[in-house]
């Protein structure tokens, strides 16, 4: 079945799909961002349709966006022909089609209405599938390698193996034995959730060891002692941590302790980055005119505010005030933004650039600028002021969820504000991405002759 | 050695696991699972409620928790049916039957009864663990 293994435009097919799926994630958000503060807005597109839309589109553009990016990247430059391009390209084509009856049940009200999984449950039956064709395909082809392998490819494969346990998971539900004793079925409900996060992060933290090498040229850092420590550390936490979002629920006081228990070993994590602060600014100084260096920069302070942030919230008696406010939502846009986001646009353009050339030419690489500095910019303040809106919400003390919600709301305007320049400033790194992968995917097209030579 | 580590964790988290499945969430349901409260948890999911409300804090945050929504004072069946039967400037009208409504409010009563959110009378020890949860 080994065909076309060399093939690594379908690689560029998934990038491209992903960051569509951005684009429209970021539209359907910014709907949302409106409809949270003025009701009537775009009545068309209710918010309990707009926020499954942009929910449901933003995570499509994490797996896409990284799973892209193992396709390109095993072929091109780790040596690993793919098992099977067919596969991959069964692969694409099934996500793709299921991703669109997944728009059409929302745009229709058909709703299966679990939280992250908003669809009707029959449609995970091809995603399903479309992950065991990933998984297949990827062991196949990285089994072929001999010698040792690298972190990244522990952590690509620990991201798809855990991807379909926690999926599976967030459907026990369906089975009366979970369904019919509440406690139980939240609890595994967002047992699963936690631990799914875990392994999108195993993927994208995965690109970005990748992507360092291939930005620094050594690949030694991936394969050291320390790297794989770290590994361990992210898989225990991927296994264990996820307790820190059910402490309110009370199931048996075992299953909190475990989970603030494993979350405080991120400190470590911490430690880390503090310790590591001298060397990264200079690194940063060596390669700070590559766009893929920037965007993995980015990704580093963002991993700094939102592990202080999560270490925070994991400690049972911070949780108290801070769970179920939108403190809750900083932290989780703050990772799918600021982290996850940041490494894939790396990702991206880091095959941009090695296709292009650096530096890329000023048409592409200005609006690629502005949009960094306006993106992670208008990030900040967007955190802020959820943090801010999440304090004054756990603090309040009455029973009014009206004047609460009159009480944070000139915190919610500035989310809103902010939301729209986050938005502005994605779309400006869009704009050019979407343009030099889809020249890269098709190159028949000719888009990219004015960029310079395709590689 | 690596595939050692990565195995043993792997099954500590399947032991872990069937006790979380188990005995970990085998607390009283005060309010049995019937037909009713069936029919009452599906329209509460094809409704898409969760992208407004929460249970425990965990959902959407544009409309309140309903985890005790039936229990709370100066709430209960009746205040839930006039949202639900109604609507707000926020909230749809999703013109449910009163059969339907009654199972909306059959499924939020067997939630309610499962628990309390948020916490009450607990104890903060010093190394930030909350004890004594109610």
């Amino acid at each position: 079945m080994s065909d076309a293994g060399d093939n690594d435009n379908i690689g560029l097919w998934f990038i491209l799909l992903g960051l569509l799926a951005l684009g429209g994630g970021l539209v359907f958000g910014t709907i949302g961002a409106f409809q949270f503060l003025y009701p009537g807005f775009l009545e068309q597109v209710p918010f309990f349709k707009s926020r499954p839309l942009h929910v449901s589109l933003v995570v499509s553009w994490i797996f896409l966006a990284a799973v892209g990016g193992i396709y390109y990247y095993l072929p091109r430059h780790c040596g690993l022909k793919l098992f099977s391009g067919k596969l991959a390209r069964l692969h694409f084509w099934l996500f793709l089609i299921t991703g669109l009856a997944i728009l059409s049940s929302y745009f229709a009200g058909r709703f299966g209405g679990r939280e992250y999984w908003e669809f009707p449950a029959v449609l995970s039956i091809p995603i399903f599938v479309s992950w065991i064709l990933f998984g297949i395909n990827y062991f196949r082809t990285v089994a072929r390698k001999r010698d040792a392998w690298p972190v990244y490819l522990w952590m690509w494969g620990t991201g798809c193996i855990f991807f379909l346990l926690t999926f599976s998971e967030a459907y026990l539900w369906l089975f009366p034995y979970f369904r019919e004793t509440f406690v139980r079925e939240i609890t595994v409900q967002w047992k699963a959730y936690g631990a799914l996060v875990g392994s999108w992060n195993m993927l994208s933290y995965g690109t970005a060891i990748f992507v360092m090498s291939r930005v620094s040229g050594d690949d030694k850092p991936a394969r050291s002692r320390l790297a794989f420590a770290l590994y361990l550390l992210g898989f225990t936490n991927l296994l264990f941590g996820w307790s820190h979002h059910l402490y309110p629920i009370p199931n048996a006081p075992l299953i909190r302790n475990i989970g603030y228990i494993v979350s405080m070993s991120e400190l470590i994590l911490l430690g880390k980055i503090i310790w590591d602060w001298r060397r990264t600014l200079s690194t940063h100084q060596k390669y700070r005119h590559q766009h893929a260096y920037r965007f993995l920069a980015a990704s580093e302070w963002w991993i700094f505010l939102n592990l202080i942030l999560a270490l925070i919230i994991s400690v049972p008696a911070a949780n108290l005030i801070t769970h179920g406010t939108h403190i809750t939502v900083a932290h989780s846009m703050g990772s799918t933004i600021g982290i996850n986001t940041m490494i894939l646009l790396a990702s991206v353009f880091c095959i941009i650039e090695d296709r292009v050339g650096i530096p890329l030419p000023a048409s592409h690489a200005v609006p690629v600028r502005a949009g960094y500095w306006l993106g992670n910019g208008a990030l900040l303040v967007f955190f802020a002021a959820l943090i801010a809106a999440g304090l004054a919400r756990g603090t309040y003390s009455g029973a009014s969820f009206q004047e609460m919600m009159a009480l944070i709301r000139p915190y919610l305007l500035v989310f809103l504000v902010s939301g729209v320049g986050l938005a502005t400033g994605l779309l400006l790194i869009l704009a050019p991405g979407i343009r030099l992968i889809y020249t890269l995917a098709f190159p028949d097209t000719r888009l990219v002759t004015a960029a310079g030579s395709v590689r | 050695m690596k595939r050692f580590v990565a195995l043993s964790l792997f099954a500590t988290f399947t032991a872990y696991s069937m006790y979380v499945y188990t005995a970990g969430t085998q607390m009283p349901q005060p309010v049995a699972f019937d037909d009713k409260v069936s029919a009452g948890q599906q329209l509460f999911q094809e409704n898409n409620c969760i992208a407004c409300h929460q249970f425990y804090g965990l959902g959407g945050y544009m409309g309140p928790d309903l985890t005790n929504v039936i229990s709370a004072t100066g709430k209960g069946p009746l205040y839930a049916r006039a949202f639900i039967k109604n609507g707000t400037v926020k909230m749809p009208n999703f013109h449910l039957t009163d059969e339907q409504t009654d199972a909306v409010i059959a499924f939020l009563t067997y939630v309610d009864a499962a628990g309390k959110y948020p916490t009450e009378n607990y104890r903060i020890r010093w190394y930030g663990t909350v004890e004594g949860r109610q």
